[in-house]
């Protein structure tokens, strides 16, 4: 049994989803899909520890859960959409959880982002044929 | 017979409904990507489709890991739209058209693409934030409404070319369906972007410049792209802009490009929108 080697594995910085993380992540996003119901919110919120036995997490995988160990919980498998239903209602957004990866703040993030901006109209312009306002 | 009139790409990510919801569309920040929608909005009330496909990926609303369909169409008369579990307001539900989905699906398949049908289906931010974008909010939505998804969640995913070749039966699919109707189909999703892993945040503008005169121009060179390529160039989330080629693909041969907009950032996200109408 092995899982076979794919070349996107080689892209730095870059987990793709795929059958071998998702296989090995499958109770913990299980359980962040059950977020979508107010009432596994709520019996997740009166016991976490109980709600990731329910769900039959690894003992790493709960304490990183319970511990609100948003990169961890990335790390170990979590799909990103999935884990948005935990983090976000927690204050940390999907942004947060990126700029995690690399040791910044939020908002180090977002500012590197908006540099993205810069001479972008000038660069459609010479592109040719964009709306520009 | 049903006609297919044109084909819209956008942008689906929440911020953009929650832009929308929060009243920010005039903000700094938001302006010049809703400003550049304008001519997309004056082409639908101009043209008035009766019926939009929305090719979509979903992230965990209908669709959980245990089953997902590589391309799932839904075959009901309306569509709810539903908590997500991190606190959107959900919207009015979608009419959709149960006989035209059925006639798509039967004839997609009978071209050997073996659809998921969905005789229910929730839909998620990535097919309802197009809808808000392109329509404003509606208690009762102007428009019927097709959810067509595709899955670019849990890899393996399918090949642009294989996307651009469902797009291509898509097209004999809508115009065998026997009822006078207007079609539009809208790729959303996209641009570059990734959302975890060290290099989050990444938008690649000079790859999405690329990708959309490929997609306008020249499809087939987008097609002949691996999925490995696409993610390194436009990252692990930029994928979804191989949903584009569906639309695409239905257009036929050659188009005629009535709008195109790029801004950068949205969020996380470069966001292209295109407005083409097919040539033949």
């Amino acid at each position: 049994m092995v899982w076979k080697k794919h070349d996107y594995e080689d892209i730095p910085g870059s987990y793709v989803f795929d059958g071998k993380i998702a296989h090995n992540a499958y109770a913990l996003n299980k359980l962040f899909y059950s977020f979508n119901e107010e009432s596994c919110r709520d019996e997740f919120n009166a016991d976490p520890a109980a709600y990731c036995d329910k769900f039959g997490l690894t003992e790493e995988q709960k304490e990183l859960v319970v511990n609100q160990d948003f990169l961890g919980v990335l790390r170990s498998g979590a799909n990103i959409y999935f884990m948005a239903k935990f983090a976000i209602p927690r204050g940390v957004s999907v942004q947060d959880a990126g700029a995690a990866f690399q040791g910044i703040t939020g908002d180090e993030f977002r500012e590197k982002l908006l540099e993205k901006r810069e001479g972008l109209e000038e660069r459609l312009e010479q592109e040719g044929g964009y709306w520009n306002g | 017979m049903a006609k297919i009139i044109g084909g819209i790409t956008t942008s689906h990510i929440p911020a953009v409904g929650n832009a929308i919801s929060d009243g920010l569309t005039q903000e700094h920040y938001w302006k010049r990507f809703f400003d550049g929608y304008q001519p997309v909005h004056e082409w639908l009330e101009e043209k008035k489709p009766d019926l939009i496909i929305v090719v979509y990926n979903d992230h965990g609303l209908n669709f959980f890991l245990d089953k997902v369909p590589t391309f799932a169409i839904g075959c009901a008369d309306a569509y709810q739209n539903a908590d997500e579990g991190w606190g959107l307001k959900p919207t009015a539900p979608f009419d959709g058209d149960a006989e035209f989905s059925w006639h798509v699906a039967e004839s997609l398949i009978n071209q050997e693409f073996d659809m998921c049908t969905c005789q229910e289906m929730l839909v998620d931010h990535g097919f309802v934030n197009p809808m808000r974008v392109l329509f404003g909010d509606h208690e009762v939505w102007p428009i019927k409404a097709i959810p067509l998804a595709v899955n670019t969640v849990q890899h393996p995913l399918p090949s642009a070319r294989r996307c651009y070749k469902l797009g291509q039966a898509l097209k004999v699919a809508i115009e065998s369906y026997p009822e006078d109707m207007k079609v539009a189909i809208a790729g959303t999703g996209g641009m570059s972007h990734q959302l975890q892993g060290e290099r989050a945040g990444m938008i690649n503008v000079d790859y999405d410049l690329e990708t959309i005169e490929s997609i306008i121009n020249d499809p087939d060179s987008f097609a002949d792209q691996s999925t490995s390529h696409i993610i390194e160039q436009a990252g692990t989330e930029g994928i979804e802009t191989i949903m584009w080629m569906v639309m695409r693909g239905a257009l036929g041969e050659k188009v005629t490009c009535l709008h195109k907009h790029y801004h950068a950032p949205i969020s996380n996200t470069g966001a292209g929108v295109l407005l083409l109408e097919s040539d033949a």
